[in-house]
């Protein structure tokens, strides 16, 4: 492992102004990269996750606030000019967004949409785009790639329209990927495919990659570190084998189980997490998960937890009560 | 793409007979008895229905429109009793004339709000979006002929730069043909660019909210291609409509611009036609624009299927 990560993001937050006060959408998260790693970023919706994504990518809505520094290979992304930035997306950053219907663009053709993102970055004439494009369709496994690219994007299935975003995000050849839930738009039977796709363009071109789901399951075994996000924290991050085998919040452990399981019993309930996540507008002077935590008790509900690891494993958690 | 544009073109036909049905009555309905009116009030009875027999005017009316389509079919509409004049030069006269200022009018127009729209969205909620959609707001409501009579002062009378009123052929002196249209293409394009930038600016902020924006600025794409390519083309349905209408309003000539700036065209032509009772100059005219429109939309309609390639893929 490099000493100096290809990404570290240091004591971000992302704040957005609401009607009803400021809204916390991430709070001091601090997360590291090498290069050629892999990521998983887990946590239920509006925790955060997609917010982080964004604020990696300097993507952020207008009103966002962000603080803290995003280092990319020695640079803060946050203070970088607008020129260079732009530079550095595609060949560098790259991101495959959750919907592929919203994220390709309705009136142009599959092959102006790879062939720009071409030329934009390394200076290819029309008929080498062109040729390099359809040669990356082939790669993602879209089948009859050269009359793909006459084609527009409501004329694929959800799945080709995936594949093709994935093209378009590995064509400048990216050392970093960010996945934001690539999968959850998907159709069961397509997921595993692209989850596949993703793992093996990872290993085969050594990027680092983030991949953020809300499903625990598709971290397992494709990633080497996963970080649980919950009311805009990490709460638990562990290389990914040991936080499978002995996992320290309960929060990460509610999740495991809400995950329906193939030898269950017919009817079996799902042990949903009961309640819901706090405001972010308001936020709890403890910890977060309190509310809905079995086992918490007066110190959770007055003190929040750091993210430490106090038995110098490399496996971080912010509880009080940790799981043994 | 053949087959959208040949099931469009079918549906014009009964639309087409429509406009054509919708013309006749309308100018058959009018008061006024055209016999009397030819003859003057001091004809006697019988001369009346002579001519009234002569001209098939005492036959059922669907008998007469039946006549006078199967005519507009072999392209004779008529001539105008008063000046002998045949209804297809009348308007053959006057259509390039409406037709240059219409186009040099919606040019302008576009130029200047396509632009201040891309500006406003891109900076939607700034003091200079605050500032442009309220100079838009406040120009809805300066009436033409105003703008008119403050452009001839400024640009004719005080700086001196342009005729104020009169046309000459562009085939006598074109440089003195466009001249003689700036300004009334300018009082056109004055009166337009607010609304046409006000139905791109909103459709462009939304686009500019949507996923495959994000997508296009995370490839590293030109502000430019992303604003020009990515943006302006889903957002501009709204914007050709509205010119589309626009076009189509001033195919039937823009009356008061071209009273005020002397310029013969189609309005003036239909106004004189009113004031003279000359009916089949009227219905003429009156068909010419009719058709005009429907041939403008029809030209709308393919354009949304060329900017959204959904519709000619899709349901028609």
């Amino acid at each position: 492992m490099n000493d100096t990560p290809l990404l570290s993001i240091e004591g971000v937050s992302v704040s957005l102004p609401t009607p009803r006060g400021t809204l916390r959408a991430v709070d001091g998260v601090d997360l590291a990269l090498p290069a050629g790693r892999t990521l998983g970023v887990v946590g239920e919706s509006g925790c955060g996750k997609t917010m982080l994504s964004r604020a990696i990518l300097q993507l952020l809505p207008k009103r966002a606030a962000l603080r803290g520094r995003v280092m990319f290979d020695g640079r803060d992304l946050a203070a970088l000019p607008r020129e260079e930035l732009r530079r550095l997306r595609g060949p560098e950053l790259a991101v495959v967004f959750q919907d592929p219907m919203t994220s390709l663009n309705p009136v142009l053709t599959i092959g102006t949409q790879i062939v720009e993102t071409l030329q934009a970055h390394l200076g290819l004439d029309t008929a080498k785009a062109t040729q390099r494009a359809t040669e990356l369709l082939a790669e993602v496994g879209i089948p009859a790639p050269a009359q793909r690219l006459r084609q527009y994007p409501h004329q694929l299935s959800g799945g080709m329209r995936q594949r093709v975003a994935i093209a378009i995000a590995l064509s400048c050849e990216p050392r970093l990927l960010i996945a934001d839930e690539p999968t959850t738009a998907l159709d069961v039977t397509v997921q595993a495919q692209i989850l596949d796709l993703l793992a093996r363009e990872q290993q085969r071109r050594h990027m680092a990659m983030i991949l953020i789901t809300h499903d625990l399951g598709v971290v397992a075994g494709r990633t080497d570190e996963v970080a649980v996000m919950y009311a805009g924290r990490v709460v638990e991050r562990a290389p990914t084998p040991r936080l499978f085998k002995h996992m320290r919040m309960p929060y990460t452990e509610a999740l495991l189980a809400a995950i329906p399981k193939l030898d269950s019993a017919p009817h079996t309930p799902l042990p949903a997490i009961g309640g819901r996540p706090p405001d972010p507008t308001r936020p709890l002077p403890g910890c977060s998960f309190a509310p809905r935590c079995k086992y918490a008790d007066a110190v959770c509900e007055h003190t929040k937890p750091a993210l430490d690891d106090p038995e110098g494993a490399g496996a971080l958690f912010a509880c009080w009560h940790p799981l043994t | 793409m053949a087959r959208f544009i040949g099931r469009r073109l079918l549906y014009l036909l009964p639309v087409l007979l429509a406009v054509t049905l919708l013309t006749f009555l309308i100018a058959s309905l009018l008061p006024g008895d055209l016999a009397v009116t030819i003859l003057g009030d001091q004809a006697t009875p019988e001369k009346v229905a002579a001519l009234r027999a002569q001209m098939g005017l005492d036959l059922p009316l669907w008998q007469r429109y039946l006549l006078w389509l199967w005519d507009v079919l072999h392209g004779d509409l008529g001539r105008s009793f008063r000046t002998g004049e045949t209804v297809l030069s009348a308007v053959g006269d006057r259509l390039p004339i409406s037709l240059e200022l219409m186009v040099m009018a919606e040019v302008t127009a576009l130029l200047i709000a396509i632009p201040l729209a891309i500006l406003c969205a891109v900076r939607s909620g700034s003091a200079t979006d605050r500032f442009l959609t309220g100079l838009a707001f406040g120009k809805l409501s300066l009436p033409p002929f105003m703008v008119a009579i403050l452009l001839i002062y400024l640009f004719a009378v005080s700086l001196n730069l342009l005729p104020a009123t009169g046309w000459i052929p562009f085939a006598e002196d074109p440089i003195a043909n466009i001249r003689s249209f700036v300004l009334p293409a300018l009082t056109l394009a004055i009166a337009e660019w607010p609304v046409l930038m006000r139905v791109l600016r909103s459709d462009m902020i939304a686009t500019l909210q949507e996923d495959y924006i994000a997508m296009a600025k995370a490839k590293g794409l030109r502000p430019a291609r992303i604003l020009l390519v990515h943006a302006l083309k889903p957002s501009s349905l709204t914007l050709v409509t509205v010119t589309g209408i626009n076009i189509g309003r001033l195919i039937g000539g823009a009356l008061i611009v071209e009273t005020i700036f002397a310029l013969p065209g189609i309005g003036r032509l239909l106004v004189g036609a009113i004031y003279a009772r000359d009916f089949i100059i009227l219905q003429g005219v009156v068909l010419f624009v009719a058709v005009g429109f429907v041939v403008v939309n029809f030209i709308v309609d393919m354009l949304y299927a060329v900017l959204d390639p959904r519709i000619r893929h899709g349901r028609a």
